[in-house]
Parts: structure tokens; C-alpha cells; sequence
């Protein structure tokens, strides 16, 4: 019987000659993320009272959620965690200036196939862009993995997304995600290894693939995972990070999945996720024509160097509506320069967009908050209530390219007009 | 631990996410407490004086969703909660119960069965819920997991067994 991409990866990490869906392994993962609130971890091993750490190495700390500190707690938080940083000699601290944690790191090559990557931020399964299983854990487990260099996890079932490709005109991987958000719910994959395959998949930039593991979050999944090929290569090598570095894992053609789903991406029209819930979606029809007060372009799902390219493609040439604020967040550091670099931060700019530093700014409430009865679209992956400023305001998202023809027309608005 | 645990039921529908039991702007403190204030608050000042007389929370499918924010746990402890039922949990969030040391318990039928403000109590050990004298059963926890609870949650835990345990190896 052959085995899926968890269950082969957890049987590694665990050193497991197999594993089973259901079973409970105490797992070693290869590297732990922590964003912002690195801090509490810090204050958790005070609280032990010791400063064994399992393997210093595998540790990663971002300061993206607040970035630069708002007040002097935030301040006095991220000063706790640069000195703890030096103290121990953690090599792999990234401060306020460099933007989204699961950006980060994998631009600087942390992030490879066949590792387990645990995070203090649900988001962690974006890593499985790069053939890596990725899963969100709380800091109190986080922590426990400084110490003990282990975690205990269930081996997931999984489920095989087929996406057949290419796009119709004016949809991304957003879209795709959307789609399958609405169609499966927000618990439709709950625990579950969401595998991504299909025509669509192959040759699809690693961007793309991080949208869509980084929403399969929304699904409830434990992980998502696109299987590592030429593109995953080499974008590693590009960031130094050479073949016999890593070793790949992939799905057996036989691997028992729970479900099987597919998806016509040929027919697909640009989604929208309404007010409250990332389920609540409906096709761009419906909804277009929704006057907003803000567009904001960031978070880890979709304010990378791609996204701001497909929105500025719409943005070129144009101006904004009168009161609609953009606000752009670029996702890391070097996605920056390399805006400014090809002339895109220049476009957003002319076109009236105000452009922060990276991190993850509005997504995270840090900045470009609404007030009560206000509206914004976001390219961000949660539309909860409260999450940008007032309970009484509302969040809708979509693509990068939605967002920009919204900004255009100061209404929620269909890309393909301007395409 | 024989005891059972439970109280006064505050009842929530489907897809509550952590952004709603304990906002984002309040996740600069990890006192129980402290963030027991503002549980809930999205959804007014009537639900949180509801939640501070309850003992137990009862959601529907795909409880605590969303963020990774352990705080979630902490501000139902906080607020004097003394477990989670739910017809399903969000996967980090159930990680999040056991091991800030709050039994979550996957009991569909108790769920539904649950009334706002009515009673429930919980044998953790026996795997059985009642609710209004009727009882439903759930599988109990696996003994790795009953001994992290057991511990008041996973630092405790590593505290009493794990640390002491590294020093003797170390001698
Ligand atoms: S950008 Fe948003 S979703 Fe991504 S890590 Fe930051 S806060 Fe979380």
C-alpha cells in the first residue's frame, strides 16, 4: 500500500520506519518558527528555570506581527527576544526589518523539502510550497520543543486536491483557494494533510504554491503540501541551498487518500470571501459593486513580489478612487527591493497607494485599522470580525488583482474589466 | 482523577474562531486573568458576563479556528471555564486546550443536546458526558495526553517530569 507525503515525512521526522493515519508519534521537527511572540516562549523557559535547549540551531524567531514596536511593551517584548537571541547564539533571528516570518525564512533557504517545520502561527503550512511539512502549534508546545527537541502529533489522513489548469483569465491561486474554501467549508479538511495535484500544479511558481498552502489553513488542515519538482529546485538554488541538501519526499502513486476533490480552474472566475467567515464565498458577480473604504495588499497569502506585480499590471496608468485608501504591505525585505529595483513600487506609488515597511502590518491589525461601519478588501487570508480595528466594520478578500481593480473603482470590481 | 468537572453550559454555534474568544490587539499579555476581560468581547458585554458565571463552553463544528493563539485556551481559564465541549475542534485549538491543562472534548451528540445555561458534567476518566441527567459517551483521552492534564498542561508537565529527569541524566 503506498504511503502519502505526512505519512512518510512523520514516520522520517520521527524515525519510524512507518506511519499510519491516527497513530500518535512524538515527532522531531527540523525547525521551530516563532514571529512576535518568541517573547512568551522566553519567559516560559525563565519559568522552568533552565536554559537547555535541544538543538539551538532548529530554532528560527521573526519579529514580523508588530514591526517596529507600537508602544513600549511591543518594544520591551522584541528587546527581550533580540537579547535572548544573542545570549544563546540563535542564529536564525530576523529583526523588525525583515518582514513575514514564513517569507523570510524561506527566502533565506531555511525551508526545504522533506522537514517538519512547526510554527507558532497557524499560517505554517504555507512551507509546504517548498515540498515541507509545516503545521501551526501553540507557544507553550513550541517551548516544550526548545527543551525536549520533540512534539507529539497525529499522523493525519489525507486529501488529494486536483486543480486542472491553466487559470481562466483573471483568477490566481486565490481564487482557486476561495473556491475550495467555500465548496469543502472552513472545517473541510480539519486534521488533515492537504495534498495539491493537477495539471495546474505543475510548473506553477513557488509563489502561487504558497498562496495556496498558506489557505489550506482555512480548511482546517494540519499541513498543505505541493510536490517538490524543477520550480522547487530551483528556487532553492537560487538561494544557495543545493540539491544534496535536502531530501525530497513524495506521495506514492498508490497513497490512500480519505477524499479526492477536484477543481476546474479553466472555468474559474474570480471569488470572494465575505464578512465573517473565509467560507462565506461567492463568485465576483455577486458581490461586485460593494462601495469599500480601504484595499489593503499584504499578509503572507498574497503580498508577495508576484502579487504586487498582478497589481500593479492593473494599477499602471491609473489613480485609485477618491476616499478609497491602498495600502500596500510588501511581505518581506527583499521583495522591497526588488519592487523598487523594476519600477512596481513606483506604479503603486503614482497610482495613490501608500506603501508600508514589510510584515504583516493590517493583516495583523498592526496599522490600517477601520472604524466602525467602514470596509475593506484584503488580499489577506482572514476576514473575522474585529481582526482590522472596529467589531462593526467588514472584511471581504480576494486576489491581488481584484484588489486592485476595487481600488481603481472604489467598489468591489471584477479584474477582467481591466485586463 | 475521579472527580467530575463541569457546571453551567454557555452555548455557541459553529465556527467560533480565536479571533472572536480573544482578539488580537490583547495578545500582548498571557495573564489568564487579564485576558479573561476581554474574551469575547466581539460579541458584546451580554455574552461575557455569560461566560464569567459559566464553567463550561459547548460549541458547535470547528471550534476555535483561525489563529494559532494559545490565548484562546488561557482566557476561557481565565474566565473560570473549566472545559470545552464541541461537536469538532480546529486542531490547534484542541492542542492549545490540552496543553494550557483545559479538557476539550469531542462529544457531538452531548453538544447538541447541551442548553445554553442548563448543566454539564464530565467524567474524564469513564469517557462519559451528562447533560440533563442524560449520558453520552466520547472516547477518553489516551493516557499521554490524561497525564499532561493531569499536570495542569505541557510546562508543568516538562517541569515535574521532564526537567528533573535531564538533570539526573546530566548527574
Ligand atoms: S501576515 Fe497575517 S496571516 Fe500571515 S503570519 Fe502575519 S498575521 Fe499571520
Amino acid at each position: 500500500m503506498g504511503k502519502t507525503f505526512a505519512e512518510k515525512v512523520l514516520a522520517r521526522a520521527a524515525g519510524a520506519t512507518e506511519a499510519v493515519p491516527g497513530q500518535v508519534l512524538d515527532v522531531y521537527p527540523d525547525l521551530y518558527m516563532s514571529p512576535n511572540a518568541s517573547w512568551r516562549c522566553i519567559r516560559t523557559m525563565e519559568k522552568l528555570g533552565t536554559d537547555q535547549i535541544y538543538d539551538v540551531d532548529r530554532i528560527a524567531m521573526v519579529m514580523d506581527h508588530i514591526a517596529p514596536a507600537q508602544t513600549a511593551k511591543t518594544a520591551d517584548d522584541q528587546r527581550i527576544c533580540r537579547e535572548y537571541a544573542a545570549l544563546r547564539g540563535i542564529k536564525k533571528f530576523y529583526d523588525v526589518d525583515a518582514g513575514i516570518a514564513h517569507l523570510v525564512l524561506s527566502e533565506a533557504g531555511h525551508i526545504r523539502p522533506g522537514m517538519v517545520v512547526i510554527g507558532s502561527d497557524s499560517h505554517t503550512t504555507i512551507y509546504g510550497a517548498l515540498g515541507a511539512f509545516g503545521t501551526g502549534v501553540g507557544f507553550s508546545e513550541l517551548t516544550a520543543a526548545w527543551v525536549t527537541g520533540k512534539i507529539w502529533m497525529k499522523v493525519p489522513q489525507s486529501l488529494k486536491v486536483v486543480i486542472e489548469g491553466p487559470l481562466a483569465r483573471g483568477s490566481s491561486a486565490k481564487d482557486v483557494m476561495l473556491k475550495l474554501i467555500g465548496d469543502l467549508t472552513a472545517d473541510g479538511a480539519t486534521y488533515m494533510s492537504v495534498e495539491f495535484h493537477g495539471s495546474y500544479i505543475e510548473g506553477l511558481s513557488v509563489s502561487e504554491r504558497m498562496t495556496l498552502c498558506n489557505l489550506a489553513m482555512e480548511l482546517g488542515a494540519k499541513n498543505g503540501f505541493v510536490r517538490p519538482d524543477e520550480v522547487t529546485r530551483s528556487y532553492l538554488s537560487g538561494r544557495g541551498v543545493a540539491p544534496d541538501h535536502y531530501a525530497e519526499l513524495h506521495p506514492d502513486a498508490d497513497a490512500v487518500y480519505v477524499k479526492s476533490v477536484t477543481i476546474d480552474g479553466r472555468s474559474l472566475s474570480p471569488q470572494i470571501a465575505c464578512p465573517h467567515q473565509v467560507d462565506n464565498v461567492k463568485p465576483i458577480e455577486q458581490v461586485a459593486g460593494t462601495k469599500v473604504n480601504q484595499v489593503f495588499i499584504g499578509s503572507c497569502a498574497n503580498a508577495k513580489y508576484e502579487d504586487l506585480v498582478e497589481a500593479a499590471q492593473i494599477l499602471k496608468g491609473r489613480k485609485i478612487a477618491n476616499g478609497v485608501r491602498l495600502i500596500v504591505s510588501p511581505a518581506s525585505k527583499e521583495i522591497v527591493g526588488r519592487i523598487v529595483k523594476d519600477g512596481t513600487f513606483s506604479i503603486l506609488l503614482d497610482a495613490g497607494a501608500l506603501i508600508t515597511n514589510p510584515g504583516c502590518s493590517a493583516c495583523a491589525g498592526d496599522g490600517g485599522v477601520m472604524a466602525d461601519g467602514e470596509v475593506t478588501l484584503s488580499t489577506a487570508n482572514r476576514n473575522f470580525q474585529g481582526r482590522m480595528g472596529s467589531y462593526k466594520a467588514e472584511i471581504y478578500l480576494g486576489s491581488p488583482a481584484v484588489a486592485a481593480a476595487t481600488a481603481v473603482k472604489g467598489v468591489i470590481a471584477d479584474p477582467r474589466e481591466f485586463m | 482523577m475521579t472527580e467530575k468537572i463541569g457546571g453551567k453550559i454557555i452555548k455557541f454555534g459553529n465556527n467560533v474562531n480565536t479571533d472572536v474568544i480573544i482578539p488580537g490587539r490583547y495578545l500582548v499579555s498571557i495573564d489568564p486573568q487579564e485576558l479573561a476581560k476581554h474574551a469575547f468581547e466581539p460579541l458584546g458585554a451580554e455574552v461575557q458576563k455569560r461566560l464569567w458565571a459559566s464553567q463550561v463552553v459547548v460549541g458547535g463544528s470547528n471550534f476555535g479556528c483561525g489563529s494559532a493563539r494559545e490565548q484562546a485556551a488561557t482566557a476561557l481559564i481565565g474566565a473560570g471555564i473549566k472545559a470545552v465541549v464541541a461537536k469538532s475542534f480546529s486542531r490547534v485549538f484542541f492542542r492549545n486546550c490540552i496543553n494550557t491543562g483545559l479538557p476539550a472534548v469531542e462529544c457531538p451528540e452531548a453538544a447538541e443536546a447541551a442548553q445554553d445555561g442548563g448543566d454539564f458534567w464530565l467524567d474524564l476518566d469513564a469517557g462519559i458526558a451528562t447533560v440533563q441527567e442524560k449520558n453520552f459517551r466520547f472516547a477518553a483521552f489516551p493516557e499521554s495526553l490524561k497525564q499532561l492534564l493531569d499536570a495542569g498542561g505541557l510546562i508543568p508537565y516538562i517541569a515535574k517530569y521532564v526537567l528533573p529527569q535531564q538533570r539526573a541524566a546530566k548527574g
